[in-house]
């Protein structure tokens, strides 16, 4: 199953995840996907420097699928940190339309 | 590793004894708890100086007749979350009135040692570079107000009676 | 209320200063996240789903209006214009930055509040009755001793470090509102035969994976004892509790695999180890704690509020208010009022920066500048007369206060859940909206009568559902969201853990197998005045399970 790799950004705690580009955006939308364990590797490397430079905080690749929409985490959980609260649709990701 | 006692970094004149090696005849080795009660008879009637380290579970019962005859204890925190050894060393100040090295070793950090203080420590090994750092920089970090009485100089504060202030 | 002298102040300042550097420290890289991680937990600080959480103590949940008002331009200012009441008394933000923290903090310490321990393996907020020196049916006020224990529980030296988080509660009444027996240390107040105050000492209750009520450890200790017998039984747990599990690191652990016997014996034996007057309580200095808590002068007014009684006639509404959300009060003439945080559909124990500037300004004016905060995650103006109750029911109105709904089936406990948890297993917030939106407040609730239910997203049982009239705990089966439901739990004097119906119930079926388990209730009380819980202890789970399990699935039809 293609994952993404996400943490949280440091400074604010924000959810973030790892673009193409190796830069952290906010929506999932932008999130590089890796298909197989060899690039995933290279990504959670990537992700574990920005750790160590104290950019974000608590790695981890995510499950997602891929839609038409972008890439849709496979776990409830994942799905409700990529969005925001089930419960305040006025906040978090969803409300800024990420 | 580094021994830091009355505010600085000092030479260490103490050895850890294995379990199992014959005692020192000089004294001023640290003796596991249970390898002590078995060489204890070695120095009935010795003064050299002795030492006996104490894992957090050991019953301080076992040992109590001894225990102003040491005069280094040094109590081991396995891991830094495992808070036994401020029990120990509270006891062993206020209930069985040691008053000789109470040494806290294993893993040692800098946030912890105004608390190890508190409960009677005096003496530290350090092992993690950030807190020798620290401790090197005089960097111990704390609060200057207390809401619980301690065995350190300390001074009371106000009519409450659990009040203190550093002495 | 306690106020801070130049002690108290001067401890939290230093406190704010340690964590301000350790934030700067390791904003600036010289601390990694597993040096910070316990700094920031000692300080209140976690990591959640989508951002930090910071937790602030309200200690024994009494506040002034003045830190309500700290607490919404906090919300509005560092956070998105809201906060959450939980269980523990105590409030908590959703989304600050950590940068902001330490000045989040600065702004707290202006107004005696903090979050110093609440979390980490330490004592943590001590709770007691929300209605503490008001009801009616109190003994005493026990805030001064949960007072004296906060004291000197912060920043132990001993204690910081045990093998699990620790918790106090207290109650003065004979009724308890505390679930004192579901902590790990419950203190009764009581009198003896010589008419001296005393507590009956409750050890080793507690609620997640492995829920235990409390036992009596002992009948009676007198107040100048108190904090030394408290520092007994936290010696005894920090020596012998389990280390290697950290599911079974609680004191309730301790009792069970020791026995009553042998943990009340080496309590017995420690506290009698104790230097006579260590820690003993002078009397004068508990009466001077005491006189901070002394209760407001009230006039003296009729029992019977003329200005009441009218609006009650005239507004159905206002008449039901006043019978769910308002009780008695020692002082005839005053009740002791209950916000609702549960309006329908809303989320339990959430608050607006406007709603808590509007609690601020009613305590101000009508309720003697007092204000409180229920485990059951409501807030309560303790000291309001009767006659301005219609004023103040029109206040709360007006900011979506007023749900007549204190003790029904819609006042529902919840836990935050899947929605913001990062322990959560399942969602548990839409269930309690669900649950509230079907059973509403109109004439079915009033049938229901008297309902406690509980929700937690977790087996940490934030949402207390083991003590639930009805519990519900949401878990997660093969990535599915599933609740598991129990029957029959109290938090109250009758503390009892709630039994299991038997397999869980999807997202989709929760509300369908909550309202079986009501018409069931219902269909077998004895008259309305047998409550659920009442009801439940005297038929047993069988005709619940028979409704729930083997009821028609409609498919041959
Ligand atoms: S019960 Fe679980 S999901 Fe709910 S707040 Fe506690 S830890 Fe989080």
């Amino acid at each position: 199953m293609p994952q993404i790799v996400s943490a949280n950004r440091l400074t604010d705690g924000i959810v973030v995840f790892l673009a193409a580009s190796d830069a952290w955006v906010e929506g999932i939308a932008g999130a590089r996907i890796f298909d197989d364990k060899a690039s995933l590797e290279a990504g959670m490397a990537t992700a574990g420097r920005a750790s160590a430079e104290n950019i974000v905080v608590d790695v981890a690749p995510v499950e997602v699928a891929q839609t038409p929409r972008g890439p849709e985490p496979k776990h409830i959980r994942d799905r409700i940190r990529a969005a925001g609260p089930t419960v305040r649709t006025d906040h978090g990701k969803q409300a800024a339309g990420l | 590793m580094a021994l830091y006692k009355n505010g600085a970094f000092v030479d260490d004149r103490w050895r850890a004894l294995p379990e199992g090696e014959a005692a020192p005849v000089s004294g001023h080795a640290i003796f596991p708890f249970d390898w002590w009660r078995e060489e204890r008879g070695a120095f009935d009637g010795s003064n050299v100086p002795l030492g006996v380290r104490v894992e957090p579970g050991a019953d301080l019962a076992e040992i109590a007749a001894d225990i102003k005859r040491f005069s280094v204890i040094a109590l081991v925190f396995p891991k830094f979350g495992d808070g036994r050894a401020f029990s120990l060393a509270r006891l062993l100040r206020e209930r069985y009135g040691y008053e000789g090295e109470l040494r806290a070793v294993g893993e040692v950090l800098s946030d912890q040692i105004q608390l190890m203080q508190r409960c009677g420590f005096d003496a530290f090994e350090v092992t993690d570079a950030i807190t020798e750092k620290a401790l090197r920089e005089g960097r111990i970090p704390g609060v200057a107000h207390f809401y619980q009485p301690s065995e350190r100089k300390e001074v009371p504060v106000g009519s409450r009676p659990w009040t203190r202030a550093p002495g | 209320m306690y106020r801070y002298d130049e002690f108290d102040a001067a401890f939290v300042a230093d406190r704010v200063a340690q964590f301000s550097d350790q934030v700067r420290r390791r904003l600036a890289g010289e601390l990694t996240e597993d040096q910070f991680r316990p700094h920031r937990l000692m300080n209140g600080v976690y990591l959640q789903l989508h951002a930090y959480m910071l937790r602030i103590a309200v200690p024994y949940g009494t506040l002034a209006p003045r830190q309500m008002r700290k607490l919404a331009f906090i919300a509005r200012e560092f956070d998105k214009g809201y906060g959450h009441f939980t269980t523990r008394q105590n409030l908590q933000f959703n989304w600050p930055a950590l940068k902001d923290v330490p000045a989040i903090l600065g702004h707290l310490a202006e107004v005696e509040m903090h979050a110093i321990q609440t979390s980490g393996n330490c004592i943590r907020n001590v709770t007691a009755d929300h209605f503490a020196g008001a009801a009616a049916d109190e003994i005493e006020d026990p805030r001064p001793y949960a007072e004296i224990l906060r004291q000197w529980s912060s920043i132990h030296p001993e204690f910081t470090f045990l093998p699990r988080k620790f918790k106090l509660a207290l109650t003065g009444a004979p009724r308890d509102r505390a679930a004192i027996q579901t902590h790990d240390i419950g203190y009764h107040v009581t009198r003896n035969a010589k008419g001296e105050t005393g507590f009956v000492v409750y050890a080793g209750g507690g609620q997640g994976r492995t829920p235990m009520v409390a036992h009596k450890i002992r009948e009676f200790v007198p107040v100048e004892e108190l904090v030394a017998y408290t520092q007994a039984i936290v010696r005894v747990y920090n020596l012998d509790g389990r280390r290697d599990n950290k599911y079974k690191a609680r004191i309730k652990i301790l009792v069970h695999e020791m026995g009553l016997e042998k943990f009340k014996a080496a309590v017995e034996a420690e506290f009698a180890a104790m230097k006579p007057d260590e820690l003993k309580l002078p009397q004068a200095e508990v009466e001077r704690i005491r006189a901070y808590f002394a209760p407001p002068k009230l006039p003296p007014k009729p029992a019977r509020s003329e200005a009441l009684e009218a609006r009650k006639a005239a507004d159905g509404k206002f008449a039901s208010f006043v019978e769910h959300n308002v009780t008695a009060h020692k002082t005839a003439g005053h009740g002791v009022v209950t916000i609702s945080l549960k309006a329908i559909g809303a989320i339990p124990g959430d608050a607006t920066a406007e709603q808590m500037e509007a609690v601020a300004d009613l305590a101000e004016t009508y309720g003697h500048d007092e204000i409180r905060v229920s485990h059951e995650q409501n807030l309560v103006l303790p000291h309001v007369a009767l006659d301005d109750l219609p004023t103040v029911y029109d206040a709360l109105a007006k900011h979506g206060l007023a749900t007549a709904n204190i003790g029904l089936i819609s006042d529902i406990i919840c836990c935050p859940g899947l929605d913001y948890c990062a322990l959560a297993t399942a969602r548990s917030i839409p269930v309690a909206q669900r649950i509230s939106e079907h059973f509403g407040e109109g004439a079915r609730a009033k049938e229901i009568g008297a309902m406690k239910i509980k929700i937690s997203g977790c087996i940490n049982a934030c949402g207390h559902h083991h003590v639930g009239h009805i519990g519900i705990l949401g878990l997660e089966r093969k990535g599915v969201e599933t609740y598991q439901v129990t029957l029959g739990g109290s938090g109250d004097e009758t503390c009892s853990i709630g039994d299991i119906t038997g397999p869980g119930f999807s997202e989709q079926d929760i509300v369908g197998a909550i309202d079986t388990i009501v018409d069931t209730y219902v269909a077998n009380r004895r008259d309305v005045s047998e409550d659920f819980l009442t009801a439940y202890r005297r038929l047993g789970m069988a005709p619940f399970k028979k409704a729930l399990y083997e009821r028609d699935t409609g498919a041959d039809i």
